[in-house]
């Protein structure tokens, strides 16, 4: 049983946490994680509570697997409702913290009410406490992480924190733990700064000991852990390049969307590139990537290291800036570069480094720097709203308006607000390259059609890890698919979106399926819980995990009107690369999906299909 | 060649094999005065606390040990040294000729001249003996009185305290400073540290003295405090320090201090050339100050005998100064403390306290170098003080203002600056 | 000749299999703070160093033990601890200069590398080869063996 079986309830409002015995029922019907996690939160919150009220509630979850010697075993889920798109948002993310939250003895962490004046959340092992944090409210998370490490003379302590952009209001501000690990989508550190919860610190010594089957365990593990060995995504490309190892792929492939989607394809792409990070610059002799890192128990290690140039505009008065920390991953890298025409690879860094230290998703800054950029241009926007020129391509509107989103100041305050509002506001909705008002990430359907499909079906919002097509369309995994038809997609994005579910609620991380498929980790699980874990009942956990997310929604107001794409995406064809005229067709992929997943037209689930799912 | 050793206690035994690895023929004598075979003292708490037996005190615990490396062990006391012939007088009339000597008769516990301490139910904590007579005396319920908050004083008050509160007892302890540990932690180090052992319920009173004992009809004791009051306990345990045992030495040349230790060259040889000494008999240089001091710990005790024990197998082994350094634990909460703990003139330092947690760290740095540290409540790593302090690591810039900030990142420095691993 | 623990921290990627494969190992759980070896995290220059015990020869530990709790390991060179003679005295943890050697609350004992009796758990677990367990001519002791000798007690040729 690698569960702790144990999860702590805060109350915020009352100052309180209590111990609670985790559901086990629920255990073996939503395995942990994003699955169970969420089980609790359809369970205890209505779908029409009001996002950054008090009422809504905030999971931290860690699955069977975090905290083990599985690879990847480190993550935790954060589940909350939304508030950049009033559906169910899900984010999670690797670093330290999760492990260490388990190790404490801890499955899950449930933060409801809110807390009268700011707190932090103390735990250590079988204690915990709220914590007043006047001393940290107001300051970065980077501050926060290393204030608390420091006042309980505890180097060793892990930290989930929100930043300044999240106390500002920020619609898409994340929670950050380890400095540069975040779970970053869908503003779930938003929801946790209205809460009045600065972080959660945690030290965990008792470690996980519920293995079923130890020795079972150990060979299951290693055999995973070959597998991704030999792979050459997760045994060479990720370790050596990231994902920016996609960066000249995709912009080959003629699917990088380029300011705000006008166009496909980035000319700077190699400049902002993994093979740019590694080039050594003119200026100092040294490379903008410092070494790879991996997150807890991950023996694929992605994780950018990166160093700034220090001559650059953005830090050459800021010292604090000259360390080593979290690099450019490939949707940041993006976001903040062929999303606005950005091709300067230091800004970006910056940029990115601003992210972290103040929390907030580079996907839903960057994209929505893209709508402001493009607003400029059509002179909708003028420099002296926006407090900068800025045209596709200003690296300096960029990190300027990383600054001011970072901390809530001036037009900052706007673009905090994400693409959706800020497109509305200003007359132009059309512009906002969102779905259920969250921005996309670095794929442009047009390219790849069935990401289309995903975007539009995504629980939380465009998303690329609710079912990662590109795997298949582009990379040929498992099977490869033709990136330009929409024949069969709909079949691939369900399997894609339920096998996704299951590996998110295992606690390991979805990069492992570029590897691994469910087979590879039913083994795993069977060896460290009781009960079926068995391939099939895997399928089938996802599946119902889906339809639960889904459920929430529509009971939340979404419909099937709102499994669409933005009109430019529809009906504007690429203008260059292999996708040269074409469109996303989702009016083909979308009514087979909704009969794929035995939905009604309106996209709800069927009364056989919840029956058939126990839900 | 025959070596004899002076002491069984760690430095003897440690000494006396040192001398065995090198030369495998030569004849080795321990001379120890307890009916015991060499046991540490260091174990006693925890043989008080019953965490181990009697047998779980002894330094080596294979039985055969001794014949195996070829140690003889005689049970004796030393009285008098005769340098001229090369001849160890013995308690029990022999004289025993040696070719090097080793001096390793520690150190013995001191009382304060006060009336009544020379009562049976006045005890000291020093040896196995003296152990059981606190056993025997530890009955349910007993009200014990404890002189001294020194480093004896605090590890066994544990071992008493849980014994007796159990049973509706109680430990009061005394002591004429003004605050526990002073020679070992700094004051704020002490306060969080008395505050633990009163919270484990030890009565604790600073700044006071005990100005007679007696016997109170119907037994126990009646003890009589420096304002005047009276109270009754069931015994008294006396752990107010131990000096060094040279009482034997006098006549044989062999020069004593200022601070009443042997005094040693850095190859622990005494002023008499084929007489070492080693352990808390001695006074060494202090590698923190380069002054003499009397270091009566455990692995200064180590360390010397290693030294020792190398020049006189034929060796030529070199001490650069003891560095001081302790651990004590009460009730759970390890303390610990390195070097010049106390600061130097015209030196920096930083202090975290976190009172709530009972966690503490202060370093003392000359320059760019960490002299001294003292911290409560964490252990890991806790060793790399003492190489951050012994071996002078120079601290960039960078750390030294990192340490500054955060003191608790020592080991981390000490990787960096010291094993260039960062 | 002798294994030893080769360590090559600019292979490390901060993954901590090591650290678990130890406690594994040696406690039957996943508890990284129960590893006897530990990656040290440099965030500002992003190197990841593991450090544990180099069995060096001076053996801190093992000479201030005042129990005879620790002992060398013939066969591997490791110097081991007895957990039924060690009382948890602590001395050997403040006189071991690589703070290698620690105390674990939990059991009343200290802890500290054992070579695991010949097959390392932590270089088995290394997914990089940043942790092998090789020839110690191999191992670059001599480094640590040079920075050991500034210590005091190190007994050196006058």
């Amino acid at each position: 049983m690698s569960w702790q079986r144990k999860i702590l309830r805060v109350d915020l409002t009352a100052g309180t946490c209590t111990p609670e015995d985790l559901n086990m029922e629920w255990a073996h019907e939503y395995l942990g994680s994003r699955g169970l996690g969420t089980k609790y939160f359809v369970e205890e919150v209505g779908a029409k509570v009001e996002p950054l009220s008090p009422a809504n509630k905030l999971i931290f979850a860690t699955g069977p697997l975090t905290g083990t010697m599985a690879s990847t075993g480190g993550r935790y889920t954060v589940i909350t409702k939304g508030p950049l798109t009033g559906a169910i948002a899900c984010s999670n993310s690797g670093g330290y913290f999760g492990a260490e939250l388990k190790m404490a003895g801890w499955d899950m962490v449930i933060l409801e009410g809110k807390s009268p004046k700011p707190v932090y959340l103390h735990i250590e092992n079988d204690t915990a406490e709220l914590v007043d944090a006047a001393e940290i409210w107001g300051t970065s998370v980077w501050h926060t992480e290393e204030h608390l490490k420091k006042k309980h003379q505890d180097p060793l302590m892990r930290v989930s924190s929100c930043g300044r952009a999240a106390e500002q209001g920020c619609l898409y501000a994340a929670v950050v733990n380890d400095l540069h690990r975040a779970a970053g989508r869908s503003g779930v550190g938003t929801v946790m700064a209205s809460k009045n919860l600065k972080a959660i610190a945690v030290r965990g010594t008792k470690g996980v000991a519920t293995i079923r089957d130890p020795k079972a365990f150990m060979e299951a593990t290693k055999a995973g852990k070959k597998v991704l060995a030999d792979n050459a995504v997760t045994g060479q490309g990720l370790p050596a390049y990231g994902t920016q190892v996609l960066m000249n792929v995709i912009n080959e492939i003629g699917a990088l969307p380029t300011r705000n989607h006008r166009d496909i394809q980035f000319e700077g792409a190699r400049d902002i590139s993994a093979e740019a990070m590694a080039e050594k610059r003119p200026t100092d002799g040294k490379a903008n990537l410092v070494t790879n890192q991996a997150c807890f128990g991950c023996t694929i290690a992605c994780g950018r290291i990166s160093q700034l140039d220090k001559t650059h505009y953005t830090v050459v008065t800021k010292p604090q800036y000259w360390g080593a920390s979290g690099g450019l991953e490939y949707e940041a890298a993006w976001a903040l570069g062929a999303a606005n025409g950005v091709n300067d690879l230091e800004a970006l860094t910056y940029a990115n480094f601003i992210c972290n230290e103040d929390g907030f998703d580079p996907i839903s800054f960057g994209a929505t720097v893209g709508a402001v950029m493009e607003l400029y241009q059509m002179g909708v926007l003028t420099k002296e709203q926006i407090g900068i020129e800025a045209p596709f391509g200003s690296a300096q509107a960029l990190t300027f308006l990383a600054e001011k989103v970072a901390l809530g100041e001036g037009f900052g305050r706007e673009v905090a607000m994400g693409s959706k509002r800020l497109c509305e506001k200003y007359g132009h909705p059309d512009l906002s390259m969102s779905v259920k008002g969250q921005e996309f990430p670095a794929y442009d359907s047009r390219g790849i059609q069935g990401m289309g499909l995903t975007y539009a079906t995504s629980n939380r919002g465009a998303c690329h890890l609710r079912s990662y097509t590109v795997a298949s369309e582009v990379l040929g995994i498992p099977i490869k698919t033709d990136p330009l038809a929409t024949e069969g997609k709909a079949g691939l994005v369900k399997a894609f979106q339920d096998a996704t579910a299951a590996f998110d609620s295992a606690g390991i991380c979805i990069f492992t399926s570029f590897a691994w498929t469910l087979a590879d980790v039913a083994p795993q699980l069977q060896a460290a819980c009781e009960g079926d874990w068995s391939l099939e009942n895997l399928e089938k956990v996802g599946e119902r995990i889906w339809n639960m997310e889904r459920m929430f929604n529509n009971a939340a107001g979404f419909t099937s009107k709102d499994d669409s794409l933005p009109k430019r995406l529809l009906t504007e064809p690429a203008k260059t690369g292999p996708a040269k005229g074409l469109v996303n067709g989702l009016d083909k992929m979308l009514p087979e999906y909704y009969q794929l997943r035995g939905w009604t037209q309106d996209g709800v689930p069927t009364n056989e299909t919840r029956v058939r799912l126990g839900l | 060649m025959r070596h004899v050793i002076l002491g069984n206690g760690p430095t003897g035994v440690v000494a006396a094999e040192t001398i065995r690895k090198k030369n495998p023929t030569d004849e080795i004598v321990i001379v120890g005065d307890e009916h015991e075979r060499p046991y540490s003292r260091m174990a006693i708490p925890y043989l008080l606390e019953g965490k181990i037996a009697e047998s779980g005190t002894l330094l080596r615990h294979d039985p055969h040990h001794w014949e195996r490396t070829g140690i003889s062990l005689v049970e004796a006391r030393a009285t008098a040294i005769d340098t001229s012939a090369s001849v160890v007088r013995l308690s029990n009339g022999d004289a025993l000729p040696y070719d090097r000597l080793l001096i390793a008769t520690g150190s013995h516990p001191v009382r304060p001249p006060i009336p009544g301490m020379d009562l049976p139910d006045v005890v000291s904590c020093w040896t196995l003996d003296d152990a059981r007579k606190i056993q025997d005396r530890l009955r349910p319920g007993a009200k014990v009185l404890q002189m001294g908050a020194g480093f004896i004083g605090m590890i066994i008050m544990e071992a008493i305290a849980t014994t007796v509160n159990k049973t509706g007892g109680k430990l009061t302890v005394v002591e004429m400073g003004d605050r526990v540990v002073p020679r070992m932690m700094t004051p704020e180090a002490s306060r969080l540290i008395q505050a633990w052992s009163e919270k484990a319920g030890v009565e604790i009173l600073c700044s006071t003295r005990v100005t007679s004992v007696a016997t109170k009809a119907g037994g126990g004791v009646t003890v009589t405090f420096g304002d005047g009051a009276a109270r009754d306990f069931d015994f008294v345990i006396c752990a107010t320090g131990v000096v060094p045992t040279i009482d034997y030495l006098k006549g044989s040349g062999v020069e004593i201090g200022k601070l009443g230790g042997i005094v040693v060259d850095a190859r622990m040889q005494t002023t008499v050339p084929g007489i070492y000494a080693a352990g808390d008999c001695t006074e060494s240089v202090d590698f923190s100050t380069g002054d003499f001091m009397v270091n009566a710990i455990q692995p200064n005790a180590a360390d010397q005998a290693l030294v020792a024990g190398a020049n006189m197998a034929g060796g030529a082994a070199l001490t650069r100064g003891g560095l001081r350094m302790n651990v004590l634990e009460t009730f759970g909460l390890i303390s610990t403390s390195y070097g010049q703990w106390w600061g130097a003139e015209g030196g920096e330092h930083v202090e975290e306290v976190d009172a709530a947690e009972f966690r503490y760290i202060r370093l003392e740095f000359m320059g760019d170098r960490v002299i001294g540290a003292t911290v409560v409540g964490r252990t890991h790593h806790i060793g790399a003080l003492r190489g951050l302090i012994q071996t002078g690591v120079k601290l960039t810039a960078e750390w030294k203002a990192r340490l500054m900030t955060d003191p608790n990142k020592f080991m981390d420095a000490y990787l960096a600056c010291g094993q260039s691993a960062a | 000749m002798m294994n030893s623990l080769h360590i090559d921290p600019s292979k490390c990627t901060g993954c901590l299999q090591c650290e678990m494969a130890c406690s594994f190992e040696n406690h039957g759980v996943f508890a990284t703070s129960k590893s006897r070896i530990k990656v040290f995290d440099f965030h500002s220059t992003g190197r990841k160093v593991p450090y544990t015990c180099t069995q060096c020869d001076e053996a801190w530990c093992m000479h201030a033990c005042p129990v005879g709790a620790i002992s060398e390991d013939k066969k591997t060179g490791a110097k081991v601890v007895n957990e039924t003679t060690c009382v948890g005295c602590k001395v050997c943890t403040i006189a071991c200069p690589f703070g290698t050697i620690n105390y674990v609350a939990d059991t009343g004992k200290v802890q500290k590398c054992d070579l695991c009796a010949g097959s390392p758990a932590c270089a088995e677990a290394c997914p990089t080869g940043a942790i092998t367990f090789v020839d110690a001519n191999w191992t670059g002791l001599d480094r640590m063996r040079a920075w050991a000798e500034k210590l005091d007690t190190q007994t050196a040729t006058a």
